[in-house]
């Protein structure tokens, strides 16, 4: 418990460097919007993609800025914030572990998750889930099994088809998974059907150990889905889903700073990536020189920020574990109370829906 | 000891009916359908109640059903509700997961239990255990149906994780089917391709539309005094010698309905589990373990398939399989004569 704070402390004071503007003072100091030329994006069966330039408002900063606040303790994601850049709260979201960052962005409270964490009964699945299952209003986890995910997105894109409604499924998978069976038999099913599923792969260049160029014969991900159309931007996706066309596919090229798990000891190109192409540092040196933020505001918020923080990290540690009577309960979802037996057939818990 | 029956409430629709009536009635009368009709008529009549219901699987549309059993379906409800998929199990249980985790209410047909294997991980993994996992947040309205998990003993994998599973075998196969559909839990329901075609009685009751048969419920399909069979097969051979078998039709592997057992056994002291209970070294374990024990004259003796897959030619087949002779001689054995 003790090192897994200690690695959320260390993780933060980083973070320190790049603080969060989520105090939004409309100061008549700073602009609200900038400009930007982008790169343009790989394309894969689409005749266009989306503009080169891009207009960046305080909100999205804000937003981009909550999630780096967010530590996994098992499955760390620092490097790979901008994935949850642009994705609308109303659509519906799913990815696999590490999920922390997107369950803040759904909705969630850095204590709930927090404690989740820590097997807590103030966690979000009430100390029965941990890391890798955790569930919100349109976020479905968090999963474990790695691509089981991908079929499980394109229902819920069936879902938002058969309702009727102008929503999109976000389905997020690895580089890692890319590999797996059923990810091809959800394109295949998604486009036949022409559901509203953006297939979103984060190649982050790294399975647990093994570098894309080891696990995969073709590293071009974006364009797998073969008659799904690929790019290597979510604005431009969701419009492309809503208008009815079908699923879109999408890779983002990204890095992971840390190892895939807490065991794992991480490769030495991490000091390379992390000075040149870190989105957090990217993104704030732009909004200071466009005079969207001053480095003193963003420092303010980083002191905010850090409160928050060590006040969830308290709570995660301080709040007691589940009962043991609720190692029963929740079995079944509308079910009248029955008997589970323990680790002997003395042993009787009792199960409430 | 009481024995514990299946009680089928009269919908209270019936009963205004027949007082509103003036003139010369008979009771509806009970209709003959097969245990295909039977399901079939369960989805329809789902499928017109809630229109959140929908049905995918291969062949469900324009073939009918590889079994025929969603026959007139599509033609009824269209491609919104009836769909067919490519050959992907693990894809499409996958994509009837996560329907039913976005508030969709799926039926997701399986040609058989072998194809099937494929999905586990999603029937298991994604469905089953999403409930507990989420501490009470994602629930998972899916049903999963197939023919041919009984035979193979599947109940066992699928039961471990808290999976509710029923086999009928009868007409009863409506009334589960609706439960199934209704219930907000993963329900995995195994179908019997032989008894597809056989008829059975379908009582007035079961003729409406909101009748439907609790899971989780075993039913004494024939009371006996010497010996408890968990399963169903007329042992009329043994009715000539004069041992009368109480035939205990589980119907639910789980939650299994343990107490009619036990209470079978208590009154008859004696217990052959058959292959179609699906889970014969549960229902031993259980009885063991509780009151039921002190009151056996003999151990159970287990009437299972051979430990082997199941091989072609059909003198092997043949005995691969329980006969109705190997039930004789394992009660026999019990009741040792």
């Amino acid at each position: 418990m003790r090192k897994m704070l200690a690695a959320i402390s260390r993780v933060l004071s980083s973070v320190a460097q790049k603080p969060s503007s989520r105090v939004l003072v409309a100061s008549c100091h700073f602009a609200n919007d900038a400009t930007f030329e982008i790169k343009k994006c790989d394309l894969h069966w689409l005749e266009e993609g989306p503009p080169v330039t891009t207009v960046l408002t305080r909100r999205m900063a804000d937003q981009l800025y909550k999630q780096k606040i967010i530590r996994g303790f098992c499955h760390l994601w620092d490097g790979q914030e901008a994935c949850c850049a642009g994705i609308n709260p109303a659509d519906h979201l799913i990815t696999v572990y590490p999920a922390h960052g997107f369950t803040f962005t759904r909705g969630l409270s850095v204590r709930e998750i927090l404690a989740e964490l820590t097997g807590r009964r103030g966690g979000c699945a009430k100390g029965k889930g941990g890391s890798m299952h955790m569930y919100a209003k349109n976020f479905y986890g968090g999963n474990g099994i790695v691509g089981a995910q991908v079929p499980l997105g394109a229902g819920i894109a069936l879902a938002c088809k058969y309702n009727g409604k102008d929503e999109v499924c976000l389905t997020l998978y690895g580089d890692g998974a890319a590999n797996q069976g059923q990810i091809f038999e959800a394109y295949n099913t998604a486009a036949l059907c022409k559901l509203p599923c953006i297939f979103i792969c984060e190649n982050n260049r790294y399975g647990m150990g093994t570098s894309v160029e080891r696990a995969a014969a073709s590293t071009d991900y974006y364009k797998r889905g073969d008659f799904i159309p690929g790019l290597r931007a979510t604005k431009f996706a969701a419009a492309y889903c809503r208008s009815g066309k079908g699923p879109i596919l999408m890779e983002l090229q990204t890095y992971r700073y840390h190892g895939h798990s807490m065991s794992d000891p991480g490769v030495k190109e991490i000091q390379e990536v992390r000075s040149k192409s870190d989105p957090i540092r990217l993104l704030k040196d732009r909004m200071v020189n466009s005079n969207l933020a001053s480095v003193e505001e963003l420092k303010e918020t980083a002191v905010e920020v850090r409160k928050e923080i060590e006040d969830a990290a308290q709570f995660a540690t301080a709040d007691p574990e589940p009962p043991l009577e609720e190692l029963g309960y929740r079995i079944y979802c509308n079910d009248p109370p029955f008997e589970v037996r323990g680790a002997n057939q003395w042993i009787k818990l009792k199960s409430i829906s | 000891m009481a024995v514990v029956a299946v009680l089928v409430q009269r919908p209270l629709e019936q009963v205004s009916g027949l007082l509103r009536r003036r003139f010369l009635w008979t009771a509806p009368a009970a209709l003959q359908v097969t245990v295909r009709k039977a399901i079939s008529q369960g989805m329809d009549e789902e499928l017109e109640r809630d229109e959140k219901v929908f049905l995918l699987g291969e062949e469900v549309v324009q073939y009918d059903g590889a079994y025929k059993v969603s026959r007139g379906l599509w033609k009824k409800y269209g491609d919104k509700r009836i769909i067919d998929t490519p050959i992907s199990e693990m894809g499409f249980a996958g994509i009837a997961v996560g329907a039913a985790m976005a508030g969709l209410w799926p039926i997701c047909e399986f040609m058989t239990f072998s194809f099937s294997m494929q999905a586990i991980d999603q029937v298991i993994n994604s469905a089953a255990k999403t409930y507990y996992m989420s501490g009470g947040l994602q629930s998972v309205p899916v049903v999963f149906r197939e023919p041919n998990g009984a035979s193979a003993g599947v109940a066992a994998q699928h039961s471990q994780f808290c999976l509710k599973v029923v086999s009928p075998w009868s007409s009863d196969a409506k009334g589960f089917i609706k439960s199934a559909i209704r219930d907000t839990n993963p329900v995995v329901v195994l179908e019997n391709e032989l008894m597809y075609g056989v008829p059975f009685e379908l009582p007035s009751e079961a003729q409406s539309k909101d009748f439907l048969i609790p899971i989780g419920k075993a039913k004494i399909e024939r009371q006996g005094t010497h010996v408890t069979i968990v399963a169903f097969k007329t042992c009329g051979p043994l009715l000539r010698k004069g041992i009368e078998c109480e035939e205990t039709n589980l119907q639910t592997i789980r939650p299994m309905d343990i107490e009619t057992v036990e209470a079978s056994v208590m009154k008859t002291n004696h217990l052959v589990p058959w292959k179609e209970a699906g889970h014969r070294a549960e229902i031993c374990a259980r009885i063991m373990e509780g009151p039921a024990f002190n009151f056996l004259d003999a151990p159970a003796v287990r009437v299972t398939g051979a430990d082997v897959p199941m091989p072609y030619a059909k003198i092997l087949e043949d005995n691969s399989v329980p006969q109705v002779k190997d039930i004789i001689f394992a009660i026999k054995k019990t009741l040792n004569i």
